[in-house]
């Protein structure tokens, strides 16, 4: 997602009292973070727990219980791969293969500077074209090595 | 007057490359002074074809696919607005075979109109459905559902009438209706094509669900995995506000129902509809104890009727031709229609709307055309990750849920994944307990511990050690959580572990050494 900011305590405290008093508010004002800057600081921690009157360890337990919420931020793209069972019939696993030995890039690795960030994901509901993916958002069908190759190289000429 | 072009908008669609089509399309147009209107609409679900474009002539609507960008021009050339031959003519979308044999209730508009117009909706039969409960009245309108045989199409298959009349049977200061949007399952993606293609519909059926049961609030908990989904489905919920379809007077009734769409942050366990519950009040997505059901104490305690996309857009329909009409459709208590979902290693992936009873042949062989690879079908797992893998021999087995109960197996939510015969059993058996484990929401221990073990026994057979001893302990396991497990995640992961046990066993016992498994 593109315009992301840098982590700012006014603008989260900003977004969290936008939507503190919607009923259930966790998860509309993580996803709110999440979209602003790219995850979610430990400093928004206890501003989610006070806002919301739970304890910072009922915050911290549901951030930790989902993984879209990313504790640290990420620089360059993010591919999100599906490796469940449609994907797999398909070949996904020689995908994350090629990614590793062509390429060097580790599906679900934690190298923060990375240019592309692969993670995996089960299932984007685009089983009747597997392999899927979701490049920032933006769905892709059949995936192949060549669309890989040229994903991995769009995404380092971007940060050179 | 400008000829339409209808170019579909639905994610799959964009996937291969619709957008760049419909801008090529437009480009040519204004290139040659041609005055054309470009109608966004959702997918057929004739994914293989896609990008689909269709021209409205005299004749009807014709089809082109898959088009790629740069034949464009080409189109132009061989006269396409009116239906003029070219390479990819695909003649009469309705009369594309794959098309014509479907019997479509619930997807009937989907890729034809313009999603978010409410007029598309309304002049292609929408809304008919909830008029006619505004003029039965709740208790008639659940008379209704559960003369019709309707049953939960997330897929344990609960007739929905009972849930409602449960519901409505109880005085609250609130309830509410939520849709599980949570579409976890691989091989499935109705969900999102109904709601990318025809929202109005999703919306519809729930309002007449709320107004049955005295609901005035709703919740549509969609996957993140949907981004597309969500913002198609959340434009729809603003045309539908204005309009007065949704709001304090729902058209005109006097009756108030407001929706919201929420988004879920990629935990499959939030399908399960307690745990969906707990994350749409902020929680961790932890399953909770039954009873007392949601339909007595659900969202923030108040009675809730939970139901699957499919389920409240399968009402309006019955609403629309009677209770009998939609019976007439299925087999033995698998009544109506089914969208199943054709997925994986097919040649004709894409959606499959039938009466229940259909075999699975059928489905992969006669509609999906065998495996893409051009390879013999060696397994098909039914009903998602938790679903049973079933061999080629078994192809025959019908589709309903008593017919794949029967067979150890489950329909869950209509997904096929077809697997050519490069498929490694094992693996898929060891697949199935890694998933439970990282999806695992970990309040039970058959569950959460279940999981990771079931992983490193079957690891320790591929390896090839102990195998006999190793197998019977995981059978025993597959009992244990099976038996012990809190929620269908642990209840059925054993289900496809067996079904490769079962009938595939010589994928157990294969020589060592070409098994060093991640």
């Amino acid at each position: 997602m593109s315009g992301r900011t840098d982590f700012d305590a006014d603008i989260a405290r900003t977004l969290i009292d936008r939507k503190r008093t919607t009923p259930g508010a966790t998860l509309p004002i993580l996803h709110d973070l999440m979209e602003q800057f790219g995850y979610i600081d430990d400093a928004a921690v206890p501003l989610i727990a006070d806002a919301l009157n739970i304890s910072r360890a009922e915050a911290l337990g549901v951030i930790s219980f989902y993984h879209d919420f990313r504790r640290s931020p990420v620089n360059g793209r993010v591919l999100k791969l599906c490796r469940a069972e449609s994907c797999q019939a398909m070949g996904c696993e020689d995908l994350v293969a090629h990614l590793a030995v062509q390429h060097g890039v580790s599906v679900d690795g934690d190298d923060e500077s990375s240019s592309l960030h692969v993670e995996t994901v089960y299932c984007l509901g685009n089983c009747a074209l597997s392999p899927a993916a979701l490049l920032d958002g933006q769905p892709i069908g059949r995936l192949d090595r060549d669309r890989l190759d040229a994903i991995v190289a769009a995404a380092r000429s971007k940060t050179q | 007057m400008s000829a339409r072009v209808f170019v579909p908008a639905d994610s799959s669609a964009l996937s291969v490359g619709a957008d760049a089509v419909a801008a090529a399309i437009l480009a040519e147009a204004s290139r040659r002074s041609l005055d054309i209107e470009i109608v966004r609409t959702g997918s057929r679900g004739l994914f293989w074809l896609e990008p689909l474009i269709e021209v409205e002539t005299a004749a009807g609507r014709i089809g082109y696919g898959p088009v790629a960008p740069g034949e464009a021009g080409a189109l132009f050339d061989a006269d396409f607005l009116t239906g003029g031959a070219h390479p990819k003519a695909l003649g009469h979308v309705q009369d594309i075979p794959y098309l014509k044999r479907q019997q479509r209730l619930i997807f009937a508009r989907c890729g034809v109109t313009d999603p978010l117009s409410l007029e598309a909706y309304r002049s292609h039969g929408g809304l008919r459905g909830l008029e006619r409960a505004l003029s039965l009245g709740p208790k008639a309108t659940i008379e209704e559902i559960l003369a019709s045989g309707l049953r939960g199409r997330g897929g344990a298959g609960f007739p929905t009438g009972v849930k409602w009349r449960t519901t409505a049977g109880i005085d609250a200061d609130q309830k509410y209706v939520v849709c599980n949007a949570d579409e976890g399952d691989s091989g499935t993606f109705a969900d999102r094509m109904l709601m990318e293609g025809d929202p109005f519909l999703l919306i519809e059926g729930m309002a007449i669900a709320a107004l049955s049961v005295g609901a005035t609030r709703g919740y549509v908990y969609i996957r993140s995995e949907y981004p597309h989904a969500f913002a198609v489905f959340s434009r729809a919920i603003e045309r539908a506000r204005a309009a007065g379809l949704l709001g304090p007077s729902v058209l005109g009734s006097g009756r108030a129902f407001d929706l919201e769409a929420r988004l879920g942050a990629g935990a499959y366990i939030c399908g399960e509809e307690t745990s969906l519950l707990e994350s749409l009040e902020g929680k961790r997505g932890q399953i909770r104890v039954k009873p007392p059901l949601p339909a007595i104490s659900g969202l923030f305690g108040k009675p809730t009727v939970v139901n699957n996309v499919l389920s409240f857009a399968a009402t309006p329909w019955i609403l629309e031709h009677g209770a009998k009409a939609y019976a007439e459709y299925g087999v033995g208590r698998s009544l109506g229609s089914q969208p199943f979902q054709l997925a994986g290693n097919v040649r004709h992936g894409g959606l499959v709307e039938l009466a229940f009873g259909a075999s699975l042949r059928d489905l992969v062989e006669g509609f999906g055309g065998g495996a893409k690879t051009g390879r013999p079908i060696r397994a098909v797992q039914v009903g998602g990750p938790l679903g049973a893998y079933f061999p080629a021999s078994l192809l025959d087995t019908r589709l309903d849920y008593e017919s794949m109960a029967t067979a150890r197996g489950m329909l869950g939510h209509g997904g096929i994944v077809v697997f050519d015969d490069t498929v490694d059993m094992a693996r898929q058996a060891r697949f199935a307990f890694e998933f439970c484990a990282r999806e695992s929401c970990g309040k039970c221990t058959p569950c959460r511990i279940g999981s990771t073990r079931g992983a490193e026994t079957v690891d320790k057979i591929i390896a090839g050690r102990d195998r006999q001893e190793n197998v019977q302990l995981l059978r025993d396991l597959c009992e244990v959580m099976t038996d012990g497990s809190l929620c269908a995640l642990g209840g059925l992961a054993p289900l496809p572990v067996l079904s490769a046990l079962d009938h595939f066993s010589e994928d157990f016992a294969k020589a060592p050494a070409r098994a060093a498994a991640e």
